[in-house]
């Protein structure tokens, strides 16, 4: 099972959860990535292993798809 | 603790495009100015103090402002640095139990416990060990001997303690060198100057980096 969250004020929010077979689900998870995106988050795949991947696209097979507000310096 | 190393570059990168992006000759770089900075504050005052001591001993109370004066500056500027890791923001006590779930699953267990208890994430790093915090990140190159002190945080303020850490460790996992690049360095000297000014719960999180960094 796949799963996309989005960091928020309520800790996190799972937006969409897939699976490989699942073609509805994945659709519906890559139009709220997509949402995401356009609301200025920034999507991240992190990899395990302390490595993480900035994603442009949902793959099929992410796992964990986590969408973060942008840093700055302080 | 594995190290970050992913392989991808920072979109955060474009709000500041006139910066070098960060490596390891531009730590070294900013490191002697920073000790030649404090040595610039360190010797000439408390010389002069002691020149006008030697040359009129009424002059002691401006001997006094002197040496005042080099000891208070350089205090100051590791007060900034160890500001980085101070708590900041709103404590959002109502989501921060979820927030902190999260950030328990991208940390290894000895990582996970050590923020728990700390509030410090700790990071493997090609620079060295980070310790990621709310709103700031400590950088202790291998060796241990000095601390990089680095003012970043998320863009909104709001978030639960927890996820503003997760942000920070994501970024960081992502673009090591673009998330120094971003981040405003604040101060570079002693772990011992940043050590005392911390807040002490954190103060166990810096001596395993260190601990960690001598290793490396």
């Amino acid at each position: 099972m796949s799963r996309l969250i989005k960091m928020d004020h309520t800790g996190h929010t799972t937006l969409a959860e897939w699976t490989e077979a699942d073609q509805a689900a994945f659709e519906l998870a890559v139009e709220q990535f997509r949402c995401g995106l356009d609301e200025g988050y920034i999507a991240v795949h992190d990899q395990g292993g302390a490595q993480a991947e900035q994603l442009r696209e949902l793959p099929r097979d992410a796992g964990l798809v986590i969408l973060r507000r942008p840093i700055a310096g302080g | 603790m594995a190290a970050a190393t992913g392989g991808g570059v920072l979109p955060e990168l474009g709000q500041v495009p006139w910066r070098a992006r960060t490596d390891r000759r531009y730590l070294r770089r900013n490191a002697r100015i920073w000790t030649a900075w404090t040595l610039a504050y360190g010797i000439p005052f408390p010389a002069a103090a002691l020149a006008l001591v030697w040359l009129e001993p009424l002059a002691f109370p401006v001997a006094l402002a002197c040496l005042a004066h080099g000891w208070i500056i350089p205090e100051l500027y590791a007060f900034r640095g160890a500001s980085v890791v101070r708590p900041k923001g709103p404590r959002n006590e109502s989501s921060e139990p979820m927030a902190q779930g999260l950030l328990g699953d991208l940390l290894d267990h000895e990582p996970r416990e050590l923020q728990r208890t700390t509030g410090l994430a700790v990071q493997q790093g090609g620079f060295g060990v980070w310790l990621v915090a709310e709103a700031g990140a400590l950088l202790i190159p291998p060796g241990g001997r000095r601390v990089h002190c680095f003012c970043v945080r998320t863009t909104d303020r709001e978030l639960p303690p927890s996820d503003r850490i997760a942000h920070l460790l994501l970024a960081l996992r992502t673009d090591e060198e673009g998330f120094a690049t971003v981040a405003n360095h604040a101060f570079c000297g002693a772990p011992w100057r940043v050590r005392r000014r911390m807040p002490e719960r954190m103060r166990p999180a810096l001596d395993a980096a260190r601990c960690a960094a001598r290793a490396a």
